[in-house]
Parts: C-alpha cells; structure tokens; sequence
C-alpha cells in the first residue's frame, strides 16, 4: 500500500509526518535540526529516500543537511555558495544599487532524473546547481547577468529565487520566479533566460505592464501540461497555456485575490488551489477563516473550502511554499500555517483534519508519495 | 603539535555532533586563525557558520573570546592568549546575544 511523507521546515527546525494511503493517522518526528530555520525540505522523484534540506541562522548562515534514508539519517554537505566572477548590483528599496550578497536558499528543487542534480533558488536571487548531491554547488549565471538584472528590487521578504519548475520531459526548460523581478523561462538548461511577465499588471510599478518588477509569488504546473502554469502573484492569480508568452487573470469570485501558495491538483490540470489572504498589508485569511480556494474549471469560478478548517478567529499566514499535494488517486491537499499546524485533505479539500499542531511557524511543505 | 580546548555555541555543537568542549590540534605558537583552521579541518560542517568560505571573515554576530577579553575583532594572526595554549583556559566561539 502507498505511504505518504510529508515534509514539513518550519522557524526552528524540521518535521517529518508519515501515513499510510489512508492518510488519517500520521506518526510526528521531529525536531530535526532543532532551533535553525528550515527554509525548506524536498525529496528527489528519482530517489525518494534523498531529501535535501536547507537549514540556516542569522548567527552562521547556510548549510545544506542530505538525507539518503527518507531522513533517517543526515549528513551536512557543501554550502559554498559563490556568484560567478564578480557580482554586481541590484536596486534596494530606496532605488539605490545594491551589491549581490548571498542570504540562504529558499528552495531546492531535484532533478526528476538524478538524484544527484538538483538546484537551489536562493537570496540574493541566484539560481544554482549541483550534480553531486549537494557536495559541490555552482552557479547557472545567465539569469543573474540578465540585462534587466541590475534593475531588480527585493520584495518585503528580499530579492529571493523562491519557485523552480523543470519539465520532466524536458529538463532543458525550467521556469523561475524571483520576487521581485517576476518570472523566467529557460529552454536551455539555464545558459540563457527570458522575462516571461506579460500580462501581467503591477500598481506599484511606474510602468504597470513593465518587463521586470512584478512581485510572483508562487508558480505551479501539472507535469502532464508544461506549457499551463499558473500564479499566485502578489495580487492576482494568472495562468498561462503558452509556456508565459501571454498570462491572463483568472481570480474570478475569489474573496481576496492576494496570497502566496498555488498548486495544482496531480489528477487534474485543470484543478488548483490558492489560499485566499485579506491584503498585502494584513497577511491573514479575510474575515479571520481559513479557506482554501479550489477551481475545477482553470480558474474564475472558485469555491470555497471549510470543512475542518478554522472558520473563526484564525489570523494566520500561509506561505508560498507551505502548500503541496500528493500523489494519490484521491489526491491530498496539505498545508502549513504561520501559526504552527499543518492541515490535510485526503479527498482534494473536501474534508480538512489538523496532521500536526503547535509546531514553529511552517515555512515550507512537501509531500512525498511512496509505493 | 599544540591542543587547544574550543567552546562552541549550542547549535554548533549540534551541527558538528559533539558534547561540550572540544580538543583541536593547531601547530605551535598558534594565531587565532590558526584555531579556526584546525576546527574546520576536523569538523568540515563547519565551514562557512563561523567565519566566510572565501574572504575568510568572521560572520557579523559570531564572537570570539579567552581569558575574559573580545578577541572577535583581533587580525586572524594575533596570537592566542598564552592561558589558552597552555591549556588552562579556552577559546570560546559564540553566537552574538540578539533579540529582546
């Protein structure tokens, strides 16, 4: 029978929440890493005992923690992250130029093929990659040597790569979202890259269609459908059919098109979640309920999920890597509040149930399906 | 051969997979640099909390002190205080008290 691991960085430290297909009764392990911020955990789909996890302190900065035992076990690996030759600089907040300075990864995103190549987006925006389970790192340079790249601006969070998608069927072309630059597509394994923002619209911009300084929040795709991605923008929820030539907005009824997570159901293209936050201001759900916004038709019409899920008082956050789904016929629904609970749904958000409660703020989930 | 007695900050300990203080082994008049050196070679994880993989400075809130005295902003080839290479006190590495 299937089992379902669920991986869950939080601010102090790494869960690791096992079940069986069911997913009703989960076993907590955990802390692992205790007292470090765990930006995020993923699994290699080639090799699901491999996770890699980034665990950082404002004290001693990055390491990088390798599991090869579905994290049984943990070996820190390399966490030398040098920009190629000499980096240049970005804007800050006040417009000012800003020296490239590496912060801490945000995501690691694994090779679907090797478990030994994976990449990691991290801030100041940078995208790098191993090919050595994690030993060894080296930076893709031509989406920081962007011609735009000089006029990128961090977001409230800093300039952070935060979402990697590769093509399983073509690793060549990867999709990337910096916030906040906006997103990028490469077709060549990362030698080259280009801005893939049209459509989308901006109100803090003096150009609101500009090429560059849209804040993306969060990109997803089904594996089956490359060419279909969708957002979750500062503002607004868009999806693409071209690969991002053209993004048109599909926030429809939603209560608040303001949010940071967006998946996309793994038995469905056209079914996606979002999580619906008041403002960019008050990150916490409207009217103090937890909802997730589910859409069967590719968005527009959404419908709003409750069951099990606090409707009354809950003035948490959802971050953009704190939503994941499973792989299971009725595919799991799974997310991690700033407030420390993690939430599943075995039957696509129909019915919610509290997995864990009461951990550090959840900065990240993952999920992974095992046969 | 010098043995140095290292003190480190608990969630060092705890990447390194050690208890307590450790023993480091640093060649004869050791610097401070040289402390740090002997401790990356024998716990590689190390590299890059303390002090930075390429330029080789000390992160902002790390700190270094012996023989009650601030030794964090001392060039890396100040030597160690003669209590800490003669084994009666210790060289301490820790995280800078931040937060409220």
């Amino acid at each position: 029978m299937a089992k379902v691991r669920v991986l869950v960085g939080t601010r102090k430290g790494a869960f690791i929440l096992t079940s069986d297909g069911a997913r009703n009764d989960w076993k907590v392990d955990g802390p692992h890493f205790g007292g470090w911020e765990i930006y995020h955990v993923k699994g290699s789909p080639a090799d699901p005992g491999r996770l890699y996890a980034s665990q950082s302190s404002g004290w001693s900065g990055q390491v990088v923690q390798r599991s090869d035992d579905g994290g049984g076990s943990w070996e820190a690996v390399g966490n030398e992250f040098a920009y190629a030759g000499t980096p240049g600089t970005h804007q800050w907040y006040d417009g000012t130029p800003h020296p490239w300075e590496f912060a801490r990864v945000w995501h690691f995103e694994p090779s679907p093929h090797d478990p030994d190549t994976v990449f990691a987006g991290v801030e100041d925006a940078g995208l790098f990659r191993s090919t050595d389970g994690g030993h060894t790192w080296e930076e893709l340079d031509a989406l920081r040597t962007h011609s735009t790249a000089n006029t990128w601006q961090p977001g409230a969070g800093g300039l952070c790569l935060h979402t990697i998608l590769i093509d399983p069927a073509n690793t060549d072309r990867m999709y990337i979202a910096i916030s906040a630059a906006g997103a990028f597509r490469t077709e060549d394994g990362g030698k080259s890259w280009r801005p893939i923002n049209k459509g989308l619209r901006s109100q803090f911009l003096p150009d609101e269609d500009a090429e560059v300084g849209h804040c993306v929040h969060n990109l997803a795709f089904h594996p089956s459908r490359p060419d279909t991605v969708f957002m979750q923008k500062h503002w607004d929820v868009m999806r693409t059919d071209d690969a991002g030539e053209q993004w048109t907005e599909i926030s429809g009824n939603l209560p608040s098109d303001f949010g940071f997570p967006i998946s996309v159901d793994s038995n469905d293209p056209e079914t996606i979640y979002v999580v619906p936050i008041t403002s960019d201001a008050e990150h916490y759900p409207p009217e103090g309920k937890l909802r997730v916004a589910r859409s069967r038709t590719g968005g527009h019409e959404w419908e709003l999920l409750t069951n099990g899920l606090p409707q009354k008082n809950c003035y948490v956050n959802v971050l953009r890597d704190a939503m994941a789904v499973d792989g299971m016929d009725d595919c799991g629904v799974y997310l991690g509040t700033t407030g420390g609970d993690v939430y599943a749904s075995p039957d696509g958000g129909d019915t919610w149930q509290p997995i864990v409660e009461h951990l550090p703020a959840v900065l990240s989930v993952e999920v992974q399906t095992l046969q | 051969m010098t043995s140095i007695s290292v003190a480190l900050p608990s969630h060092l300990r705890t990447l390194a997979g050690v208890t307590g203080d450790i023993a480091v082994d640093v060649p004869d008049d050791p610097s401070i640099g040289d402390v740090l050196d002997a401790l990356e070679a024998a716990y590689p994880m190390l590299r890059g909390t303390i002090r930075d993989h390429a330029t080789l400075r000390r992160r902002a809130f790390m700190r270094f002190f012996a023989c009650e005295q601030d030794l964090s902003h001392d060039p890396p080839d100040t030597p160690l205080p003669a209590p800490v290479v003669a084994g009666n006190d210790v060289f301490r590495v820790v995280g800078a008290i931040a937060g409220g």
